[in-house]
């Protein structure tokens, strides 16, 4: 009995080590991204840091391009997911036949699994070509371009967190606004999406920071090209992440140079902005989970 | 209560009929693409596909020729993806879901792996270029690689294999202690396996994730053209979505019949293990004696 | 071995005669606060079946739990006292818990059965305690299956899924899955709740059975069935023991104004 009571201590051990690993983690990353990202903040100077122009071979480490290019394609995709997805969430949550729902849900899943790389491919074979002959553009790659596919990346996000949320609306409510002669059609808007509306929210912010974070589909479908955006006219030009910025040019930094630097100082800020993004999502669920615990016990 | 006017709620009715249409078509946008797309390529990669093309590595700079060390280095990469982030995953879940005081600490691992979700992919890369790459020295390699997939899937697993602990009936276990059982034995003998569906499944797809990922791969494991298959973990090694990638934007005159073929490949690879997870949980669901 | 004890309060002292469990000055209050146990004295004795009764939340099943230690698994706030077991303190931290649980059996509300076969069900505690020996387990198992009343119904069917029995049979099989473990002690927390009339006249005639052999606990879910079972009884009312006394007496004649309250149904 001794010998089995030494295992199962072992094990136990294993399982509490592995649980605390995350925090571990978490903290070696983060770690690692400043202390090699840091070096840049006082190799550059901020004036050149916050400049508009990103042109590494001239020393031009001007980062606001790239966040503008991030920020440009993102507000696009989610022009594009959010509408598509909040509908399809609300058709596949309050609309659909069971029998229906059984087949639409897989093929959302599809979608979520499809690789990034496989998209952008689509993208350079079919859609940057139409979009050029559509528009008469000078070239199909540009932040238009990103925009549409990302959108259709954020939409699985989308669409499963915010079921979610609608699924989690008791049915009471529903049935209450019924009982007072309310339309299926008025319910969903006057009563079910209200009561759901910071899951929804939630599906949103995730979206977002899916698109922010999402780096193959925009290197090769958006033109590279770290021009600062401005005007309605830059959504048809090329335009550059933060994503793509590091993807593009990290195989090709010395180590220890200040581009090297640089690069890393992007990363840090990304993994900031898709930090903040995803705890105030959490923050938001785990205030509307307790709230809907009192409502309800 | 009298009843409201034929016309007012006819035009409600229509309102309905209408809005539940502009839905529908809101969904097949959304739905039919995806559909249009999996056909596309599995349409025109069909042809490419052949006994050489998955059989034999790439020739004439990979115009010509199969994609084979791709093939193997995807499954070695998402193999060791697998065996590094299966034990740490699982029993981190364990940990949550059967140990775990309500405390500030378990807090704080929660936030942790939903701060490790939220990473961007290429932000992998780099730390796994920074750490695995550069500073212990493994070199751009399978290893490194998978390191860095398995931290980057670690909260997939956690997330899903936690909650498929939980679903198992707390009345279980209260039975097995008051059989004179330990928590441990508990766990491994009840609890853990009708868990274990659930958690197969979120392995399936964590991995299936990995698969598909270029960005982490990038700078850790990925080489563009290696003359001979990768003999062991500290080798470099090609891989089938950054096989795509480059092929797609770097090799001029590329035969785009190749490049379907190896975007039609990733595709039934990633869709397979879509599939199987899909299996499994369906037959887990039917065989479940609770 | 009994613990001398000098108890203040006439109503609390029972007839002397061999305890299996002797509990005294026993308080718990849980982190929530609910069903807490304040200064409980009470001897258990043995081969008798003795009745916990009383209105919901009045802290029988916080009671009958403390006996198998099984409290532990739920958030406790503060918790003092003894409860002495073959000469032993069971509450204190060096108990084999494992060892007592083995011994002091408990058979919940609900049944349930395992997720196994039935004879996995029946052999599950003798493998946690690493029994080898098939031929003693296939003994066990027999046996406890015939003292439950359960054999006749399901020797051709061990293999079954434990499941497929009725509720009723899934109750019987979690008392003959304590009785393989071969305890001193049965604590039973509302047995037959959920049951139908005939399955719960069958559970009741096993105890009455079973009591000849070993030392039962009930909790019952019906004065009725307290009334029916009880070779003694215990009326516990907002934690506290208010009377004790054997089952003919209790019903008919209580010393206590509450306890005759509940009895005749003004509260409950």
């Amino acid at each position: 009995m001794r010998g089995v009571a030494w295992t199962e201590f072992l094990i136990t051990r294993w399982i509490r080590v592995s649980g605390y690993s995350a925090i571990l983690f978490v903290l070696l990353i983060f770690g690692f991204l400043l202390r090699e990202g840091s070096p840049a903040l006082i190799q550059i100077p901020p004036s050149s840091l916050l400049g508009v122009r990103w042109y590494p071979i001239e020393d031009h480490f001007g980062i606001l391009p790239l966040l503008g290019g991030s920020v440009v394609v993102t507000i696009g995709a989610m022009l594009v997911g959010v509408p598509l997805g909040i509908t399809t969430a609300i058709y596949i949550a309050e609309v659909s036949p069971r029998s229906v729902r059984e087949i639409l849900k897989p093929l959302v899943e599809v979608l979520a699994g499809l690789p990034s790389v496989m998209l952008g491919f689509l993208g350079i074979i079919l859609l940057a070509p139409s979009l050029r002959r559509l528009l008469d553009l000078p070239t199909g790659l540009s932040a238009l371009t990103g925009a549409l596919l990302l959108g259709g990346i954020a939409i699985p996000t989308i669409v499963s967190v915010a079921e979610d949320a609608l699924d989690a609306v008791p049915r009471t409510y529903r049935e209450a606004a019924m009982a007072l002669g309310a339309t299926r059609w008025q319910t969903i808007w006057r009563v079910t999406l209200p009561a759901a509306r910071s899951g929804v929210l939630t599906a949103v912010m995730l979206g977002i920071a899916r698109v922010i974070g999402e780096t193959m589909t925009v290197m090769m479908v958006t033109g590279n090209a770290p021009v600062m955006p401005s005007g309605l006219q830059s959504l048809f030009r090329p335009v550059r992440t933060m994503t793509a910025t590091i993807a593009a040019e990290m195989g090709e930094v010395a180590n220890g140079s200040v581009h090297y630097h640089a690069l890393f100082l992007i990363g840090v800020t990304l993994f900031l902005i898709s930090l903040a993004i995803n705890l105030i999502a959490a923050a938001v669920v785990f205030r509307q989970r307790t709230r809907a615990e009192r409502v309800l016990s | 209560m009298a009843a409201s006017p034929p016309i007012l709620s006819r035009r409600r009715y229509q309102i309905q009929r209408a809005g539940f249409a502009a839905l529908l078509m809101a969904t097949l946008v959304t739905v039919v693409p995806i559909i249009l797309i999996a056909a596309l390529i599995l349409w025109r990669g069909a042809p490419a596909i052949s006994w050489e093309f998955l059989t034999q590595p790439p020739r004439q700079g990979m115009r010509e020729g199969g994609i084979l060390p791709a093939i193997l280095g995807t499954l070695w990469l998402t193999l060791g993806t697998g065996v590094l982030a299966v034990p740490f995953g699982v029993a981190a879940a364990i940990y949550l879901a059967e140990y775990a005081p309500e405390s500030r600490w378990t807090r704080t691992i929660r936030v942790a792996i939903i701060s490790l979700a939220g990473i961007p992919s290429v932000v992998y890369g780099l730390f796994g270029l920074g750490l695995f790459v550069l500073f212990l020295g493994f070199g751009t390699s399978i290893l490194a690689g998978s390191f860095t997939l398995a931290i980057m899937t670690l909260p997939v697993i956690i997330s899903t294999a936690e909650e498929a602990l939980r679903s198992v009936p707390q009345s279980f276990r209260v039975v097995s202690i008051s059989l004179g059982g330990t928590q441990w034995q508990t766990i491994r003998r009840i609890v853990l396996p009708e868990a274990l569906p659930g958690i197969l499944t979120g392995v399936i797809l964590g991995l299936e994730r990995a698969a598909g990922e270029t960005a982490p791969i990038l700078f850790t494991a990925a080489a563009f053209f290696l003359p001979r298959l990768p003999t062991s973990p500290l080798d470099a090694t090609m891989a089938l979505p950054y096989h795509l990638f480059v092929i797609s934007t770097q090799v001029p005159g590329m035969p785009i019949r190749l490049q379907y073929g190896t975007a039609a490949v990733l595709l039934v690879f990633v869709l397979g293990m879509n599939i199987l997870a899909t299996v499994v949980r369906s037959r887990a669901r039917a065989r479940r004696q609770w | 071995m009994v613990a001398v004890v000098e108890t203040a309060n006439q109503t609390t002292r029972l007839p002397d005669e061999r305890h299996a469990l002797a509990i005294r000055g026993l308080s718990l209050v849980y982190s929530d606060g609910k069903e807490s146990l304040r200064e409980i004295e009470l001897d258990i004795p043995v081969h008798a079946i003795t009745v916990l009764f009383g209105p919901a939340g009045g802290g029988k099943s916080t009671l009958l739990r403390s006996l198998n230690r099984l409290n532990d698994l739920t958030d406790v706030r503060h918790r003092s006292g003894q409860v002495w077991f073959d000469g032993q303190d069971i509450l204190q931290p060096a108990t084999d818990v494992i060892a007592l649980r083995r011994r002091v059996g408990m058979v919940f509300a609900r049944p349930v059965v395992l997720p196994m076969t039935i004879r996995g069900n029946m052999t599950y505690g003798l493998e946690l305690a690493g029994e080898r020996d098939h031929k003693h387990m296939a003994m066990l198992l027999e046996r406890s299956l015939r003292a439950a009343a359960l054999w006749d119904e399901v020797k051709d069917r061990l293999d079954d899924p434990a499941i497929s029995l009725s509720g009723g049979q899934q109750q019987r099989l979690c008392l003959a899955r304590v009785l393989a473990l071969e305890p001193e002690v049965i604590l039973l927390d509302e047995p037959t709740s959920g049951l139908d009339p005939l399955s719960t006249g069958k559970v009741e005639a096993s105890l009455h059975e079973l009591k000849s052999r070993y030392t039962i606990v009930l909790v019952p879910h019906s004065i009725q069935q307290a009334a029916r079972m009880a070779d003694y009884a215990a009326f516990v009312l907002d934690g506290q023991l208010i009377e004790v006394a054997p089952g003919k007496e209790i019903f008919t004649r209580p010393r206590d104004r509450r306890t005759q309250d509940y009895v005749e149904g003004r509260f409950g």
